[in-house]
């Protein structure tokens, strides 16, 4: 089967999902709040009227849970695109979104401001701007050997400045003062959103939203660059400017994520196939389904972290350990929906 | 109204493959180019396709030079069929068929209803359309080449150009991929096509080219080009000539 449903079909299962995820995250957690008074908060502040919820409750919803629950789709949704399109460009299904170093720019950018004991604010635009860099420097370097494959020299020197980003990231860990410095460092690089507020958002929607919507965009020629290069460029596709928007688009989406949650595996890996799975490959429908999921996902996710036990579970871990099982059950049952 | 390559030397980027080849391909005629492997044929077709840069000489495109062109005026001329290949992603037979009014469309457009029925009516010209929402990568070689014909038809080009089209395609599906190549010249499409099967040139072609070691060796009507000798001197081995009655088939030595 290439596709279950239609792009109605995924879109309305992703939104289950995501409205599944915002009604177990608010009513879970130190301070459960019901959907009946997520629901009044909600409304009353649409229409300006003073709710009669408690103050308590009211606060919980719009400065604490609230910003937090939008930073977990917001972060999903972003991953699961960004996975998407570079799965696409890069013809492999076993693309993540930090294939072309955006994940390690930005651990050394957070790293670096860390270890000068800079502000939050300051770490996040450090880690989002060592994306930017990192990804911006293996595409000058990919695009300037000459050879045959591009995708593959593309994919190769992102591996390469990767992992010296990699060795950035080990020095400075090693110089780190290890009671104040290097549990920060530890804890930002296996991903949280644990001290999210309601200034976060918007450095987080607006790179997200602008990436998110140039993907959509372009979904229909996304479809052609999946074809090898030469194929792409018969069907009158220009390969070179296209693969450079798309790959902008894909890491300033990534990036943002990266920069207000730290390092989270495994999502834009295994929400494209799931999407996939559901409504097969063209990036019309895949897209938004992908989008939907992803956040759906990473909302349930950041639920289980912050309440499964007394301290909070990082992120990375729990999407290495739900994401394993999951992808293996992907392997086996969906092997069809990608090979 | 020709695809012609002018006195083209052609190759890799740093390693020149052929010189000296002219080779014309008319609106409404098959041209095949026969030669063994490695003596250029792909290269030679990709060069004609713009996908490679000449190395000196020049391509042609109804008068106009190739390299002047854009990529997508020069999809709106030529259609390209590559070797079927199973791809990396499931799409569907129709989408993949969509996937040649590309150079149709905006850069942020979607394919329009138009677009559509110029795809159901291509899939149907190639006797394809109950295939249209099968995943493209469950399906026959055979099959996998007739969509890729069909998609590079949906690119409503003057010229098809299509890299061994039978290669890796059992004996009856050569026939049937071949008959549709030979259907698309009775359209008024110039064909070109490569092959290293005396007899498909033999039976399909208008006019052969034969290629070895990147130079042109000869070039005419089938019937005049293709005999033991030029065989046998093109392929360095041994080739028996088969005729009954108007047929003639060449087998290998």
């Amino acid at each position: 089967m290439t596709a279950r449903f239609g792009a109605f079909g995924g879109i309305t299962i992703g939104l289950i999902l995501l409205l599944l995820g915002v009604a177990v995250a608010f009513s879970v957690g130190r301070f459960p709040i019901s959907i009946g008074d997520l629901v009044l908060a909600l409304w009353s502040k649409l229409l300006g009227q003073p709710s009669g919820l408690p103050p308590a409750v009211e606060a919980v919803i719009f400065n604490i849970r609230g910003p937090r629950v939008l930073a977990a789709i917001l972060c999903g949704a972003a991953l699961a695109v960004a996975g998407a399109a570079f799965q696409g460009l890069f013809r492999n299904p076993l693309v993540s979104p930090d294939i072309l170093g955006a994940s390690s720019g930005a651990a050394l950018g957070a790293i670096l401001g860390i270890f000068f004991s800079l502000g939050v604010f300051a770490i996040q635009a450090l880690a989002f701007a060592g994306g930017l860099v990192a990804v911006a420097l293996v595409y000058l370097i990919g695009s300037s050997i000459r050879s045959g494959d591009v995708v593959l020299v593309l994919v190769l020197t992102g591996v390469v400045i990767g992992s010296l980003l990699g060795a950035g990231v080990g020095l400075l860990k090693y110089l780190a003062d290890p009671y104040n410095q290097l549990p920060a460092m530890t804890f930002w690089l296996l991903g949280s959103l644990s001290g999210t507020d309601r200034n976060d958002l918007l450095p987080l929607f607006g790179p997200i939203g602008f990436g998110t919507v140039v993907l959509l965009a372009l979904r229909w020629r996304m479809n052609v660059m999946s074809l090898p290069e030469e194929e792409a460029q018969a069907l009158g596709v220009s390969t070179g400017p296209l693969r450079l928007a798309i790959v902008a688009a894909a890491t300033l989406v990534t990036a943002a994520s990266v920069a207000a949650a730290g390092i989270i595996g495994w999502v834009g890996l295994i929400v494209p196939h799931m999407a996939r799975f559901l409504v097969g490959p063209e990036f019309g429908r895949l897209v938004p389904t992908a989008a939907l999921l992803g956040g759906g996902y990473l909302l349930l996710i950041d639920t289980l972290a912050r309440s499964a036990s007394q301290v909070e579970i990082p992120l990375g871990i729990l999407t290495a350990v739900i994401g394993t099982p999951v992808f293996i059950w992907l392997l086996v049952s969906a092997r069809k929906s990608w090979s | 109204m020709t695809l012609a390559a002018q006195d083209l030397s052609f190759g890799y980027p740093g390693r020149t493959i052929g010189a000296g080849v002219s080779v014309t391909v008319a609106c409404g005629e098959a041209l095949a180019l026969l030669g063994p492997n490695g003596g250029g044929k792909t290269t030679l077709l990709k060069t004609m396709l713009g996908l490679l840069k000449p190395h000196a000489g020049m391509v042609t495109l109804d008068g106009l030079a190739l390299t002047d062109m854009s990529v997508s005026e020069r999809a709106r001329r030529i259609g390209y069929v590559p070797q079927a290949h199973a791809g990396a992603f499931a799409f569907a037979v129709r989408d993949v068929v969509l996937m040649g009014r590309t150079v149709h469309q905006g850069l942020f457009a979607s394919p329009t209803q138009a677009d559509r029925s110029i795809v159901e009516s291509k899939l149907d010209e190639l006797g394809i359309a109950h295939l249209a929402d099968r995943p493209y990568t469950m399906i026959s070689g055979g099959e996998r080449q007739l969509v890729l014909i069909a998609r590079a038809l949906a690119q409503e080009p003057r010229y098809i150009v299509l890299d061994e089209p039978t290669a890796s395609l059992d004996f009856g599906n050569q026939g049937k991929v071949m008959r549709q190549i030979n259907a698309l010249t009775t359209k008024g499409l110039g064909v070109l096509f490569t092959t290293h099967d005396p007899n498909q040139a033999m039976r399909y072609a208008d006019r052969v080219a034969l290629l070895g070691d990147g130079r042109l060796v000869a070039e005419g009507a089938p019937t005049d080009v293709l005999d033991a000798t030029a065989l046998s001197d093109l392929y360095k081995g041994n080739v028996f000539v088969v005729q009954q009655r108007d047929i003639k088939a060449f087998l290998p030595g």
